[in-house]
Formats: C-alpha cells, sequence, structure tokens
C-alpha cells in the first residue's frame, strides 16, 4: 500500500507536502501570509494557534477548498494546482471536519457512499466500509441511521469515510473537541496506528496537553503568519501558549472567601419533549443554585444542554411553573421577558443569529435583551441614548475592540463579539446569569476576561449556571460541576472532586458506581 | 481573470440608497431597446413616459392621485415584508377594503345621512381588509400554509365577489345595465383639495400614514420588533418577540391600510363601486415597497415615480401608440433590477486574476 519510510531523519527525501510561501488574502486581510510547512510521511504534525490565527485557512488551501492567493503547494515534490477536495482526495490527501456533514435520515452506509467518488457498487463499498473499521478498531454498524449515533460515532464515520480512500495524509481538524476523555484516548490509539503504517497526520487543536502527548512535531500560527515549527515534547505547555498568544496569558482568580447564599436558581424535576425532531427529551433535572455559586454542566454536545438552555430561558415553556424557580417565583411558564424582568440573564451558544441579530447595530443588540427591563423604553418609545450608552459601558469594562462606536455585530471578531454579549448582560447586574459555552471559539486574552467576570459575578451575589465542552474552563471557575447525558443531568460533584476519569464517565453514560466504574473503563 | 461576488464586511449603506437608482437606470436601458425593437423612436418614447407627464398641472396632479393608494399599501407591505412575512395578495384587501366602505355608501345612498358617512366607510373598509388579511395570517400561523400562495388566491376570490355584487344586489336601477353602483352622494366622497382639480384628502392621509410608519419604524420598540423578526428569528425569539403575533399583526396592519387605499380609490377618483377600480395597484405596490427600500421616505418617492409610469403609460399609448401593456413589462423589469442590484449591498464585484497576477503585486 504505501512505502514504508524509515522515521526520525527527513535528510535526503522530499516531505510528502510542502508548502512555500502559502499566502491567502481576503480583501486587505492577510489570513495566511507566506507560510511553509513541511509535512513528512510517519509523522503526525500538530498544527497550533487562536481562532483567527489561520489553521482554517491553511488546511483548506492544501485540502483544495480555497485557491491561494500566492504560493505554492508541492506534493511528493512535484508542485500542484489543487481545483476541488475530489482532486486532493485522488491524490491521497484526506480531511475530517470539526463540522460534519452527514445526513440524520440515512444509514451510516448511506452517507459513505455519499461521500465517496462512487465507481464500486453500494454492497462491495458497504463490505470495505465493515472491513475497514473492523481493521482500525472503529466499530460502526453500516445500516443505523444517523440520528441515532452518538457525535463520537458520528466522528467514527468521517473518520472511515476520509479512510476508505486509503489516503497518505489525513487532516483532522480539533478532532477531540466533541469526545470525552476516554473516547479520545480511544482516537490518539487509531492516529498512532496509521502513523505505523507510514501515513502522515495533520492535527489541528489548540489542546496543548493532548499535543504534547500525542504529536511529533508542531506548527505554531498567530495572526496568518508561521512563528515556528517545534518538537512539541521538548516544550512546556506555557511556552506553546505564549507562542500561540504572543504574551503571557493573565491567570484567572477567584476573590477569597466567597459565599454562597440563598437559592436563586431553582429546577425541581424537570422533564420537557424535544421541541424538534431528533432533540433530547430532558428527563427529570433537579438542581439548586445558590447566590454567590458557580454551576458548571459539563457533557458532549447534544445531550439536552441546549434544550435545557431553552427550557430556562423561557424560549420553550414547561407546562409546571414549579419546575423552574428564578429569585423564589415560580417561572416555568414564564416568558423570557418575564424571567429577565425577574433579574435573570442569559447568554446563548450561538453568538450570530442567537444572541444577536448579525445585521443589526451593537446599540439594536443592546436592546435586544435590554428592552425587557433596562430602562431602554419609555411608552413604546426607544430611548437611543439608552443603548448607546449600554454598548459604550461595556466597550470599556470588558475591553471589547471595535472600528468605530456602533458597528454591526457581525463585523466583530468572536471574542469581542462574545465580550459585548457577555458584558451586555453582566451590565444589568442580573440575580441569576445561565450562560452557554462562555468562550467558545474565542481567543485566550478575550476567554480570560470572559471567566473573570463571571467569578467576580458570583463574588458579587449572583448565581451562575456555565455549560461548556471544555473541562478546563469548568475547573478554573466552577464550584461545581454536573454532566449532562441523554437529557439527565447528574448528581453535582464539588469541583476538587471532579477529576478528569469521573468527569469522563458521567459524560460516557456511566454511574460513578465503583464497579461499573471499573467495568466501563475496561470496555 | 475571472468576477466573483465577495461579501461585504458591513452592509453598505451608499449602495442601498444608490442601488434602486443603479435598477432604474437599467431598466430604461433595457426599455430603450424594447422600444427599439417595437419599431419606435426610443428618444421620443421616453419623453412620453418620464418628461411628458410632468410638464403640465393635470398630470402632476394625477400622478399624486395615482401614487396615493400604491404610497399607502405598500407601506403596509413593508412593515409585512420587514417581518418575512410575504402578503402578496394586497390587490384583494384592497378590494374589500372598496366593497365593506362601499355597503355604507350603498346603503344611506338618498338618505339624508350625515357627515358621519365617510368617516364610517373608512373605519368599515379599513375593518374590512384587515379581516380579509387575517385569513392567510391565521392560516400560516395555526396550520402553516405558505401565506403567499393563500394571500394570492384570495384576490381572485375578493375580484369575483365585488364582481358580483355590481352585477347583483347592488347595481344602479338607473345605470343601463353596466356593472357598477350609482355614483355616491356627496357625504359619502372625498373631498377634493383643490376645487376642480384632481388631488384630494386621501394624499394628505397617505403622508400621514407615511409619518406614521417612520415613526414606529425609527423609533418604537414595536418597530425595532418588526425589523428583528424578520432579520434573525432566532435572535428575535431570544428577545422575548412572538413572531405569529407579529405576522398577525402585521398582516392586519398591512390589510387595513390596502383597504382603505380600496375606498379613497372608490369614494374618491371613482366614485362608485364598479369592477376595475384598481389597475393592479396591489401587485404595483409590491414593486414600490422594494424599490423604497421597506423604508417609509423611499416607499413615497418609489411610490410617486411608479405612478409616474402609469400617466406616462397612458400617454405614449395615446402619442405613440405604445401598447398599456409595456407599463406592466417595464414595472416587471424594474422589480427584477430592484432585487437583483440588492445583492450589492451585502456583496460587490471583484476582478479575480489567476495566481500568477496576483503574485506579482497586482492583487
Amino acid at each position: 500500500m504505501l512505502d514504508p519510510t524509515p522515521n526520525g531523519l527527513h535528510s535526503g527525501e522530499s516531505p510528502l507536502l510542502r508548502t512555500i510561501g502559502l499566502t491567502k488574502r481576503y480583501g486587505d486581510f492577510l489570513a495566511n501570509d507566506s507560510i511553509d510547512i513541511d509535512i513528512w510521511p510517519k509523522e503526525i504534525h500538530a498544527l497550533l494557534g487562536e481562532n483567527g490565527a489561520g489553521k482554517s485557512t491553511l488546511v483548506k488551501a492544501i485540502y483544495g477548498l480555497i485557491q491561494p492567493s500566492a504560493g505554492e503547494i508541492r506534493w511528493q515534490g512535484q508542485p500542484i494546482v489543487l481545483s476541488g477536495p475530489s482532486q486532493a482526495r485522488s491524490r491521497g490527501i484526506g480531511m475530517v471536519f470539526q463540522h460534519f456533514s452527514l445526513f440524520d435520515n440515512l444509514t451510516v452506509a448511506e452517507n459513505v457512499a455519499l461521500g465517496l467518488d462512487g465507481r464500486e457498487s453500494f454492497k462491495d463499498m458497504s463490505a470495505r466500509l465493515e472491513q475497514v473499521s473492523k481493521t482500525y478498531g472503529l466499530p460502526l454498524d453500516p445500516r443505523r441511521e444517523v440520528w441515532q449515533l452518538s457525535v463520537g460515532e458520528r466522528q467514527r464515520i468521517e473518520i472511515v469515510r476520509a479512510l476508505m480512500q486509503d489516503p497518505k495524509f489525513l487532516i483532522l481538524d480539533e478532532p477531540t473537541a466533541v469526545l470525552t476523555p476516554q473516547e479520545a484516548d480511544q482516537l490518539f490509539i487509531v492516529l498512532e496506528r496509521l502513523k505505523s503504517e507510514g501515513r502522515a497526520i495533520l492535527y489541528i487543536s489548540h489542546k496543548l496537553d493532548e499535543v504534547k502527548r500525542l504529536c511529533d512535531t508542531a506548527t505554531i500560527l498567530r495572526g496568518g503568519k508561521k512563528i515556528q515549527t517545534c518538537n512539541p515534547r521538548l516544550e512546556t505547555a506555557a511556552s506553546l501558549a505564549r507562542m500561540m498568544v504572543g504574551s503571557e496569558i493573565r491567570q484567572v482568580k477567584a476573590a477569597a472567601g466567597r459565599r454562597t447564599t440563598v437559592p436563586r436558581l431553582v429546577v425541581n424535576d424537570l422533564s420537557l419533549a424535544p421541541g424538534e425532531a431528533h432533540g433530547v427529551r430532558l428527563e427529570h433535572i433537579s438542581f439548586e443554585l445558590k447566590g454567590g455559586e458557580i454551576l458548571g454542566i459539563a457533557g458532549v454536545a447534544g445531550n439536552g444542554q441546549d434544550e435545557l438552555f431553552a427550557a430556562l430561558s423561557g424560549e420553550r415553556l414547561a407546562k409546571d411553573p414549579g419546575t423552574v424557580v428564578i429569585e423564589g417565583i415560580a417561572a416555568g411558564h414564564l416568558s423570557i421577558t418575564q424571567r429577565r424582568k425577574l433579574g435573570a440573564a442569559f447568554v446563548p451558544e450561538e453568538r450570530l443569529g442567537h444572541g444577536t441579530a448579525p445585521r443589526m447595530k451593537l446599540s439594536e443588540n443592546a436592546l435586544l435583551t435590554g428592552h425587557a427591563a433596562s430602562g431602554m423604553v419609555n411608552h413604546g418609545f426607544i430611548d437611543t441614548a439608552a443603548t448607546l450608552k449600554t454598548v459604550d459601558r461595556a466597550t470599556e469594562t470588558f475591553d471589547v475592540r471595535k472600528a468605530k462606536r456602533d458597528p454591526e455585530a457581525a463585523s466583530l471578531s468572536g471574542g469581542n463579539l462574545q465580550k459585548f454579549i457577555v458584558g451586555r448582560e453582566i451590565l444589568r447586574n442580573p440575580a441569576v446569569l445561565v450562560v452557554s459555552q462562555p468562550t467558545w471559539g474565542v481567543d485566550a486574552g478575550a476567554a480570560a476576561v470572559i471567566r473573570q467576570a463571571l467569578l467576580d459575578l458570583a463574588t458579587a451575589g449572583a448565581a451562575v449556571l456555565v455549560t461548556s465542552q471544555d473541562l478546563d474552563e469548568l475547573a478554573e471557575i466552577a464550584d461545581r460541576i454536573a454532566v449532562m447525558f441523554h437529557g439527565r443531568l447528574s448528581a453535582p460533584l464539588a469541583a476538587s472532586d471532579a477529576t478528569r476519569e469521573k468527569l469522563g464517565l458521567l459524560m460516557g453514560g456511566s454511574s460513578l458506581e465503583p464497579k461499573e466504574a471499573a467495568h466501563a473503563v475496561g470496555a | 481573470m475571472q468576477l466573483v461576488l465577495e461579501k461585504r464586511a458591513e452592509r453598505s449603506n451608499t449602495i442601498a440608497l444608490v442601488s434602486p437608482l443603479i435598477a432604474i437606470g437599467l431598466t430604461i436601458v433595457t426599455m430603450v431597446i424594447l422600444f427599439a425593437i417595437l419599431g419606435k423612436n426610443p428618444l421620443l418614447a421616453l419623453h412620453a413616459y418620464f418628461i411628458a407627464p410632468l410638464t403640465d398641472g393635470y398630470s402632476l396632479q394625477e400622478i399624486a392621485v395615482k401614487a396615493t393608494p400604491l404610497v399607502m399599501i405598500a407601506i403596509g407591505l413593508s412593515l409585512c415584508y420587514l417581518a418575512n412575512a410575504w402578503n402578496i395578495g394586497a390587490e384583494g384587501q384592497f378590494l374589500i377594503g372598496a366593497v365593506a366602505g362601499s355597503w355604507i355608501a350603498v346603503k344611506t345612498q338618498g338618505t339624508d345621512a350625515g357627515a358621519w358617512v365617510l368617516p364610517a366607510m373608512f373605519v368599515l373598509a379599513a375593518a374590512g381588509g384587515a379581516l380579509y388579511a387575517l385569513i392567510p395570517a391565521i392560516c400560516k400561523v395555526k396550520f402553516g400554509a405558505s401565506e403567499i400562495l393563500t394571500s394570492l388566491m384570495l384576490v381572485y376570490v375578493a375580484d369575483l365577489f365585488l364582481d358580483y355584487l355590481v352585477r347583483g344586489p347592488w347595481r344602479d336601477p338607473h345605470g343601463f345595465n353596466f356593472p357598477t353602483t350609482a355614483e355616491f352622494d356627496p357625504v359619502a366622497t372625498v373631498p377634493l383639495l383643490i376645487e376642480g382639480g384632481r388631488l384630494h384628502l386621501g394624499s394628505i392621509i397617505a403622508l400621514v400614514v407615511v409619518a406614521a410608519a417612520a415613526i414606529l419604524l425609527g423609533r418604537t420598540i414595536k418597530g425595532f420588533e418588526i425589523r428583528v423578526v424578520g432579520a434573525a428569528p432566532r435572535a428575535a425569539r431570544f428577545g422575548g418577540f412572538n413572531a405569529d403575533q407579529l405576522i398577525i399583526l402585521t398582516f392586519a396592519v398591512s390589510g387595513a391600510l390596502a383597504g382603505l387605499a380600496g375606498i379613497i380609490e372608490v369614494a374618491g377618483p371613482v366614485g362608485h363601486l364598479q369592477p376595475g377600480i384598481s389597475p393592479g395597484y396591489g401587485f404595483t405596490a409590491i414593486i414600490v415597497a422594494f424599490l423604497g427600500r421597506l423604508n417609509p421616505l423611499g416607499i413615497l418617492i418609489a411610490g410617486l415615480f411608479l405612478a409616474l409610469t402609469f400617466i406616462g403609460g397612458e400617454q405614449a399609448q395615446i402619442a405613440m401608440k405604445i401598447p398599456l401593456d409595456v407599463t406592466k413589462v417595464f414595472q416587471g423589469i424594474l422589480l427584477f433590477y430592484v432585487l437583483a442590484c440588492d445583492s450589492l449591498i451585502l456583496y460587490r464585484f471583484k476582478l479575480v486574476f489567476p495566481n500568477r497576477q496576483v503574485a506579482r503585486g497586482t492583487g
């Protein structure tokens, strides 16, 4: 299949893939500025960088999705021009995207067939699918429909689909972002195996521990430029982070002596049928959140976190008012506006289109949630000065960088828009803040500002509920951590007691009973 | 070399203003070609269409009279369209408003009813239009029926209903069997602004509607709600705004304005109820709404412009024997170009050169 290439020394041979001065320009913006990168066979190469550093642009160019503005791509020493992904695939370049492109209502085999260039019969393809998935320890039932599968299984489809084309070079875009720690470990075994077969892997991530553990080489991008190529095993996590960010990252710190007060958000046996097809049913969710406390909710995406957010915010109403109690008042039947008037504030996961109207100005987006209880409306008329004042205060307090005083929401970078959204809610001095994925896709500097703001809000006496897939983030700010799995919420663990292993087991659906836990590890 | 559409970081306000002008320019170029194919002198035809009506007082008044229903209907439609509710049936709401208002005029005919008649006709016409518009709105909210289809189909129902009334129960007994009601009494007629002229009170009402819509959309929370529900439905729900209620509301308001425009037309320039009271105002108003950028002031200007094409079309028919249908062709082409040019607000054209040239620094 592939020539086994001697490991270690590269001298005297040409790399499998090499980019020379690869540049991609969007208008005046340089997404990739003259990037040189060498990919060798039998190597796992990490591509590190913050959001917006140019990682996606680079791999899209290598995979033929976009055309570079300048520079060259060489495949096995020969300059190539890729006019589309199918050309990349035919040369042996495969890619697994972060966001899966699967049809929920089709079976595994049908989805794989759609992704292949399709010259073999469906029956042969299905047989080969089963064989590949068995060979690499990626168990899949070709006949199941995708909507029934977990996120980890869906990722397996994407990986198997890529492997069925026998790629010499495989690109993986943040593959562990959606996996439990245990699932990630299994993925690493597969990747090691692919490497030992002589394939090259480009591994995009910002999880430094993973990179140190798995990767032989790391290339760090920042602001569209290549900063360095190094051996990650010889670096510390801190030195890698410094190269990614360009400066020391501010550590968030909790104020000493934070006191919990009365329960401000109570959820009593909340069950809710899914609002849409293939949604998750919430089952018997109960918890109590006191003022001064941060409760973290961990879990793999798609286990009911979105449904829980909608039920807490009032975007979906519960039949029984007593299921959601805000500030001592039964609120399960109240609208989101009424809940805001009780002192609740909400930050959804999606910044554009949910948290803000993308094509509206920041002042109008301040009004979007502020009209309920922030004195921005008099007798039905908008107080424009008050909305602008909120923009200015959020800008100042949370260091929101923008081109002019009141731009459209869509023109801000992810981190700055998130700071604005969090700021908009915190400036209302909420009694209860429900926030979903507060730092998803946000640069490290902005993430530190946002986490610090959440801690400060709790110190000031608010109850804060944080849903996140980032276990490090929850460990950093939460007092207690509960895990969502299949629409159920585990009993919260004290943060000191919530090890990655325990959380990982809960995220995979195991309970923490000693016997069963041992069983799950063995599986 | 390749021409590509590139997304802008922020919507261009300059283009938002200029785009209708580009569209008008392109339409005129197309019309010149069309006139030439028809064997007419394009310059004379353009003069008949766009210049001649502006040169005498009668035509100027007539433009305002024609613009009145267009502007009133288009304002209502713009509220719907901003909220992502697609009311295509303003023509039907216009006719039902005319029928509902005429009911009082017909019933009080020949009695010595007082000055209450005209205001009552207005109220009833608005209510009739609103209720008629609520049919597609409620079908949309309750059953998910496409409001585009239902509102459009109800136009033909209204048209035939009006036809039935003026050929049957409401027909003028002294009207030589023409399908029309008797001429309305003076108390049931919209007063003229200039004695012996054409301009009537309806134009003032249209201006008030424009001002009210400008305040509603620019200054009030309800106007914000309309804009945000249309622009970002999920964000609107997060903001606590109910899209279903807004569909009902905007359809009702738009139906009421169309109905009001209907009775003003019947009790004003026409003077009695008959088939053919509208040369397609309800459909032309869709063009007015988009040409006016769904903005009240823009709609006022666009309404006057489209009214000009109606008058110009009549003059071109008289002077140059150009068929009146060419006016409809003109309006259709105009809508096409307006929608096409709108993509320039969010996108821009860019010439892309092959890689080698960019590398030398031309990009």
